[in-house]
């Protein structure tokens, strides 16, 4: 198992937007997480990926534990010299895209490789033209993020993920900041990485997507797991009432 | 009194002046972000003492602060310091400047989006490289124009340092203009500093420009 995530608890401010949420992540599995917004589904990729600190709960990758819960009950992190490791096993698309404007399209992509990982220049850049052939932009490495499209922004910032080599690629809503005849572009990248049996969590609203890509679906609402199962269980026979009532909107 | 006289008399204090205005920016520019990321400091003290150090550097004239900086040790303390008249007007500048482009690198530095010290904290980059190879260089592009205008405002503000008697373009046109009876001392001035702005509005415009290759 890639990615454990157990009893995961966060709250904002006495909010409770993620409650005793538990969920693993299989190698090569591809994952989908629908839900209504605000049902704590970005805040969970954001636990995992830890740009948010868990309140209570494990996270364990790889086998190893990067988050538990200790006997006083708040949750503790492993050291920095860990955390480091583990931030390499993991990547995040943002819904923004965030690709560093000032830097060219080639340079977003080997930057961190090279300054993270320490990986030489050449081998970095080998390495960055073979992601941007295959995410069909290869005529753009010296371009500047503010002269693509959104969907070619967003394939660049899976690019740039993907360089870093995780073991896992999370996205959080990958084409919702895309104009509708963009999304597929970047819907098609990320089939292309499920053929290749890359580990991912997708956080989307592309419901036809999420039943044509992913090996699992689950369904959030109310900061707990409603629903989780075979894509075509969940969405064909849903079992919860506010499962068949989130999905019933999609059918219109 | 010749023209050319007057000109090579006041050439020495053209020099000063850019000593002045040269010392205060090489002093200012860094300790400014010094200042703006102490005023980001996790304790709250140290916040505490950066708002109050740039209250008072904002909230009283720079003549007064270079009055301060040069009487002071005496009044104050019954200090004697030799050749303690450049060093204050420096000390003065630099202080007073440093608060001015801390607030400016300030407004800079929270302007940039949050996604991009997210996507660098997800890439793996220390805090250090986040700030210098993400956050900075996009912060220099965005407060370039008002750094622009803080320098503007330094060269003529040089002229304060008329207040210590030190002998810069206007202490000099001062006195020659009263021992001549002549205007031509204030005019070569004017055109110094309108010469010397000119300067700094095409330097700047030209590295405003080296960074518009991206938006």
């Amino acid at each position: 198992m890639i990615l454990e995530m157990k009893n995961i608890e966060k709250s904002f401010g006495g909010l409770e937007v993620l409650k005793d949420i538990s969920f693993g992540v299989d190698s090569g599995e591809v994952v989908s997480i629908i839900g209504p917004s605000g049902s704590g589904k970005s805040t969970l990729l954001r636990c995992a990926t830890f740009l948010e600190t868990i309140d209570g709960g494990e996270i364990t990758y790889m086998g190893e534990k990067a988050a538990w819960t200790d006997e006083s009950g708040n949750a503790v992190y492993a050291g920095p010299h860990q955390m480091k490791k583990f931030r390499t096993y993991c990547g995040l698309v943002f819904q923004q895209f965030n690709l560093f404007p000032h830097y060219s399209i080639l340079k977003n992509i080997i930057d961190a490789p090279m300054h993270v990982l320490g990986m030489s220049r050449e081998q970095a850049e080998g390495e960055a033209l073979n992601l941007l052939r295959k995410m069909g932009i290869a005529d753009k490495a010296s371009a500047y993020p503010y002269q693509l499209s959104g969907g070619q922004q967003q394939r660049v910032a899976i690019a740039r993920a993907m360089a870093m080599k995780p073991e896992i690629l999370f996205f959080d809503e990958p084409t919702s900041a895309l104009d509708p005849e963009l999304t597929g572009e970047v819907l098609k990248v990320i089939r292309q990485l499920a053929e290749e049996k890359m580990t991912m969590v997708v956080v989307t609203h592309e419901m036809p997507f999420a039943k044509a890509v992913s090996n699992r679906v689950i369904f959030m609402d109310g900061g707990v797991i409603v629903e989780q199962g075979d894509p075509r269980d969940v969405f064909d026979d849903p079992q919860e009432e506010r499962t068949k009532q989130f999905l019933s909107v999609f059918e219109r | 009194m010749t023209f050319t006289t007057m000109l090579s008399t006041m050439s020495a204090g053209m020099w000063k002046t850019f000593l002045i205005f040269a010392l205060t920016l090489i002093g200012s520019l860094p300790l400014g972000m010094v200042v703006a990321l102490l005023k980001k400091s996790r304790f709250a003290i140290v916040r505490g003492i950066i708002s109050v150090y740039i209250s008072i550097m904002r909230g009283t004239p720079l003549m007064l602060q270079l009055v301060a900086w040069y009487f002071g040790p005496y009044f104050l303390f019954g200090w004697n310091i030799g050749n303690w008249r450049f060093p204050a007007i420096i000390v003065g500048f630099v202080l007073n400047y440093a608060a001015y482009f801390a607030e400016i690198y300030r407004g800079g530095i929270e302007s940039i989006p949050v996604g991009q010290y997210e996507a660098a904290e997800v890439l793996g980059y220390t805090k250090f490289q986040t700030f210098m190879r993400i956050i900075l260089p996009q912060v220099i592009k965005v407060i370039m124009p008002s750094i622009t205008n803080e320098v503007i405002t330094l060269v003529k503000d040089t002229s304060l340092a008329f207040t210590l008697a030190y002998q810069e373009v206007f202490s000099l046109a001062k006195q020659i203009s009263a021992s001549q009876t002549s205007f031509m001392p204030f005019l070569i001035a004017g055109v110094f500093y309108f010469v010397a702005n000119y300067v700094v509005e095409v330097v700047m415009a030209k590295i405003e420009k080296s960074m518009d290759y991206y938006k």
